[in-house]
């Protein structure tokens, strides 16, 4: 399990890593997103991956352990809000730019010319 | 009752404040919210007094829920954190009255956004929990992307967009280095992970330092240290004055997290993971130093030349920092009160001569006589001389401890050259933009936008507080040594924590 769960999670940070290098604004949102879940899934298993028990201490040996998943819970929070931001932003620069390039090229040599 | 509960006063001022800020308050709401706003910034001064009078005896430990501590979640007043508290107080308030004049009403909720803002940064000053560390720099982000986009306009929005963008992939590492930290020590608490590090071995010794080479990352993203320092310059250039000055405040978090979380877990008794770290501080930070003055005299804006003088502080503070001896860090607290207050003066200046020149704005060429040519010119006079370093200045002193805290020939032969060379750089671009600015305007009348003399005035508050900085250069450092005495001591912190807490709530 811990194998599968390890795969899992590698592959969703190398598949965000490349979305987020591709420098037009919504493959980073997108990427963004889920580099979250694979970071959730990473906070969720630092506390050790146990089946079928309580949160417990006292109730059954091997307990799981609740903390991870309350961090879990507060990183799912704000990840949601920070991605509903950052598609408003994103969609506002494809609206005011034209184009959803993070870093227009010609932007630079524009900004000069209008001096 | 309330003295047992001064520890938190902090977090829920700003907090009821902002709360109280978005009710809808008649026809004239933003009237009321000034109020609000000046009121919760006063309290915050003197609350922040009334804590760093009390720390001076004994560190206070205030247990949420009374909750114990490795259990529960602490908030740690010692006394660096009483300072960057006090700090962050009379920083806010000039600011704030600088924006009551009319720059508040650019956007809607800039007050509440304004006090989520300061509410973001005091916890991050305040927490002993590393968790709830991220909460509070969350808390602090979140307003800031919001206040980044202060006014609108399409350069700010690209400055935003890159700002949000980047954080977004910090805060994921953030996450990832706590879960490794809490993986590897069962703990969040950072006075029991300072324990619990220092018995690692092995390989998981291994782990912890790479969870804890992971939060350098984050924290000098935030800092704005060297590969991860290019969001700053056009974010802190684009956006408007106010919040640029509060933003001075910002980057001295991260460079507050870094000085905690690296004598505290990661200092010299963290067993495997001692020392770690600082070698790439070292380097970085002087690398930021040499870009830094580089950026400054390319600089064709005075609000680009000032952000970049911001990446300079960052390199010299956590340079330093990386020396690690006690006058090295008490240097670094000295020369971060003093760069927080004049770089927010120099912000609020910036944009006051960027609105009387018209259309040439800040940037750096010839321009109309400003209307308030004389208080202008002597207030970027005094703070130029300041931010410099020259003498007789804060700046000078700040200086002057950072290069009498190299102590080897090797940090002497590095440091040196670059602190001073990059001082020399710094004068040169800000000599040539008040020249121009001052010295070389067009003929013909001057601009006949004015601004009020309160206005100016809170421009001058900051910059009294930098020179009030030089004239108690003495009691000030004495007290930024015993910070460093305490943290160059760590036990003291991690017993303060794990043994007091919570003793006298009953």
């Amino acid at each position: 399990m811990e194998t599968l769960y390890a795969i899992t999670v590698g592959t969703l940070t190398a598949c965000s890593v490349y979305l987020i290098l591709r420098a037009r604004s919504f493959p980073i949102v997108i990427g963004l997103t889920m580099l979250s879940y694979a970071v959730n899934l990473f906070l969720f298993s630092s506390g050790r991956l146990v089946i079928d028990q309580v949160p417990i201490i006292g109730a059954g040996e091997p307990y799981t352990d609740p903390l991870p998943q309350a961090l879990v819970l507060t990183a799912i929070v704000i990840g949601f809000a920070m991605t509903a931001y950052s598609i408003i932003l994103a969609v506002r620069v494809r609206g005011e730019f034209g184009s959803d390039e993070v870093n227009e090229p010609n932007y630079q040599a524009e900004q000069e010319d209008k001096r | 009752m309330l003295s047992q509960h001064l520890a938190i006063l902090p977090l829920l001022i700003p907090l009821f404040a902002a709360l109280l800020q978005l009710f809808p308050w008649g026809n004239n709401p933003q009237f009321y919210r000034r109020i609000i706003g000046l009121v919760s910034c006063s309290l915050l001064i003197i609350v922040s007094v009334t804590l760093l009078l009390q720390v001076n005896s004994t560190t206070l430990v205030y247990a949420v829920g009374n909750w114990q501590a490795p259990y529960g979640i602490v908030l740690v007043v010692d006394r660096l954190a009483a300072m960057m508290v006090l700090l962050t107080a009379l920083l806010a308030l000039p600011v704030l009255i600088f924006g009551c004049y009319g720059e508040d009403n650019l956007g809607s909720h800039f007050h509440a956004l304004f006090q989520f803002q300061l509410l973001g940064i005091l916890g991050a000053f305040l927490t002993g929990d590393l968790f709830n560390l991220f909460v509070f720099f969350e808390v602090l982000l979140i307003s800031s992307y919001a206040l980044l986009m202060h006014g609108g306009g399409k350069q700010k929005l690209r400055a935003t967009l890159h700002y949000v963008l980047l954080n977004l992939a910090g805060s994921a590492l953030f996450l990832i280095s706590l879960g490794i930290l809490y993986g590897i020590t069962g703990t969040l608490n950072m006075a029991d992970m300072a324990m619990k590090v220092s018995t690692l071995t092995g390989d998981d010794a291994a782990i912890a330092r790479s969870g804890g080479l992971l939060l350098l990352i984050v924290s000098g993203l935030k800092a704005a240290l060297l590969p991860l320092y290019f969001w700053l310059p056009q974010a802190y250039a684009t956006t408007t004055g106010t919040v640029a000055a509060l933003f001075a405040i910002m980057t001295k978090v991260g460079i507050y997290a870094i000085i905690r979380v690296f004598t505290l877990i990661f200092g010299a008794d963290a067993g495997l993971a001692a020392g770690l770290g600082y070698d790439w501080l070292w380097w970085l930070g002087l690398a930021t130093l040499a870009v830094g003055g580089l950026g400054v005299l390319g600089s064709r804006d005075l609000r680009l030349a000032i952000a970049y003088l911001v990446v300079i502080s960052v390199g010299t503070m956590l340079t330093t920092f990386s020396m690690g001896n006690d006058r090295a860090i008490s240097g670094v607290l000295f020369y971060l009160l003093h760069s927080t207050l004049v770089t927010g003066a120099l912000f609020l200046l910036a944009d006051v001569i960027a609105a009387q020149r018209g259309k040439t704005a800040s940037r750096i060429i010839k321009g109309r006589k400003l209307a308030q040519h004389a208080a202008l010119g002597l207030l970027f006079f005094v703070a130029a001389i300041t931010v410099i370093g020259m003498p007789p200045l804060s700046g000078f002193v700040s200086k002057l401890f950072i290069l009498e805290a190299a102590r080897t020939g090797a940090q002497v032969a590095l440091l040196w050259p670059l602190v001073l060379f990059s001082t020399f750089l710094g004068m040169i671009a800000l000599s040539r933009a008040g020249s121009r600015m001052f010295w070389h305007t067009l003929p013909g009348k001057p601009a006949d936008i004015s601004h009020p003399r309160g206005q100016l005035a809170t421009i001058a508050v900051l910059l009294l507080g930098a020179i009030a900085l030089t004239i108690f250069a003495q009691p000030v450092s004495d007290f930024t040594t015993a910070i460093a005495d305490d943290l160059s001591q760590p036990e003291r912190y991690i017993e303060a924590v794990l043994q007091l807490t919570g003793g006298d709530h009953e």
